[in-house]
């Protein structure tokens, strides 16, 4: 059987998909391990550019289901990591260049030389969704603690659960831990009440996402990064280990708490 | 200041999350279960008439809705049945 397949998921987008495929991808590999991530975003191309590799790419996903190039051609290893490779989508195509049993061939062919193939989703319920579902062995659904991104959570959970995939594990991305304090956001609790899935993991907002996407260095290899070390804690969990949540409360004592009034800055991220 | 105190205290009005979930649930029945608001309530006439055909019903206090329990859903009916106490 060899390498275990994760789509990694949402239905919304924007709720950082892609950041959490590049960043499991990344930490999975820091643990050595040997990993293939895939961007499955025909036509919108992402994952390349988050991981820094946008400028070694040569053949795509799409150039290997035609057979234009093979598999092994459009893998391209990661400079830092050279056990991490990245499949990138094809950017000038749509989804429907790419089926569900497609897919699975490209991933069979994987699973033989590899310990994980991590795959991004497209946003959306249609055809890229379905390609990215099919070969999975296990589906990471990535959230925000967000009325309507917790709504489309459920409805790719209900998916998931009819195609036998389900029901997945949940990611909650983007949690500001001081609006959760003041009653304004919704806890990892309430979400979890709300969609009753295993959590496998709570990444804090943190700026440093965004300067590390920036950089093409994704937060997971920052060891100072809260969301990195998030990130390093769900690729723990993913190998088995038992990893308590940490701890998102880094302001939460009487006097952190009058600093923060005192210095007017009570709705920064946690 | 009553509010600043709140606020060094941790604690404060219950806030727009509480909203956000209550929101979330009943939206996601309809979702999960195609079920309108509207359906719903037809569907709970219904049971009442059902029931009174056969036995007299308390309608005041009876209580029908769907409860999610894990990923499952029920319909959960609390139907007490008029005595000649509940009537006075």
């Amino acid at each position: 059987m060899g390498a275990r397949v994760i789509t990694v998921t949402s239905g919304k987008g924007g709720v950082g998909k892609t950041t959490a495929t590049a960043n499991i991808a990344v930490a999975l590999a820091l643990m050595g391990k040997k990993v293939v991530a895939i961007d499955t975003d025909i036509g919108l191309r992402n994952l390349d550019v988050i991981m820094g590799l946008e400028n070694r790419i040569v053949y795509d996903l799409v150039d290997v289901v035609e057979g234009r190039c093979k598999l092994r051609q459009a893998m391209i290893k990661h400079k830092v990591y050279p056990a991490l490779y990245l499949i990138p989508a094809a950017q000038t195509r749509d989804k429907s260049a790419v089926s569900p049993s497609d897919m699975l061939a490209v991933t069979q062919e994987l699973r033989e030389e590899h310990d994980f193939v991590i795959m991004d989703s497209p946003a959306g319920i249609e055809r890229g969704f379905r390609n990215a579902v099919a070969p999975a062995d296990e589906v990471i659904i990535v959230t925000n603690p967000e009325v309507s991104a917790v709504r489309d959570a459920d409805r790719i959970i209900g998916l998931l659960e009819a195609e036998e995939k389900g029901p997945g594990k949940l990611v909650i991305n983007r949690v500001k831990p001081d609006m959760v304090r003041r009653g304004e956001m919704l806890s990892i609790q309430d979400v979890i009440d709300i969609l009753a899935i295993k959590l496998l993991g709570v990444v804090p907002e943190d700026e440093n996402v965004l300067v590390s996407s920036n950089r093409g260095e994704p937060a997971a290899s920052d060891p100072k990064s809260r969301a990195g070390q998030a990130f390093r804690n769900i690729a723990r969990r993913l190998c088995g280990e038992e990893v308590p949540l940490m701890s998102l409360d880094e302001s939460g004592g009487f006097f952190q708490r009058l600093l923060k009034l005192l210095s007017g800055s009570t709705t920064g991220a946690g | 200041m009553n509010n600043l105190l709140d606020r060094l205290m941790g604690r404060g009005t219950p806030g727009s999350a509480k909203i956000a979930k209550e929101r979330l649930q009943l939206v996601l029945v309809h979702d999960r279960l195609d079920l309108s608001p509207e359906k719903m309530q037809a569907l709970k006439d219904e049971i009442i008439a059902v029931i009174s055909k056969y036995v007299r019903i308390d309608q005041k206090n009876v209580e029908i809705a769907i409860e999610q329990r894990q990923r499952d859903n029920w319909l959960v009916a609390d139907i007490p049945l008029a005595t000649d106490s509940s009537e006075k």
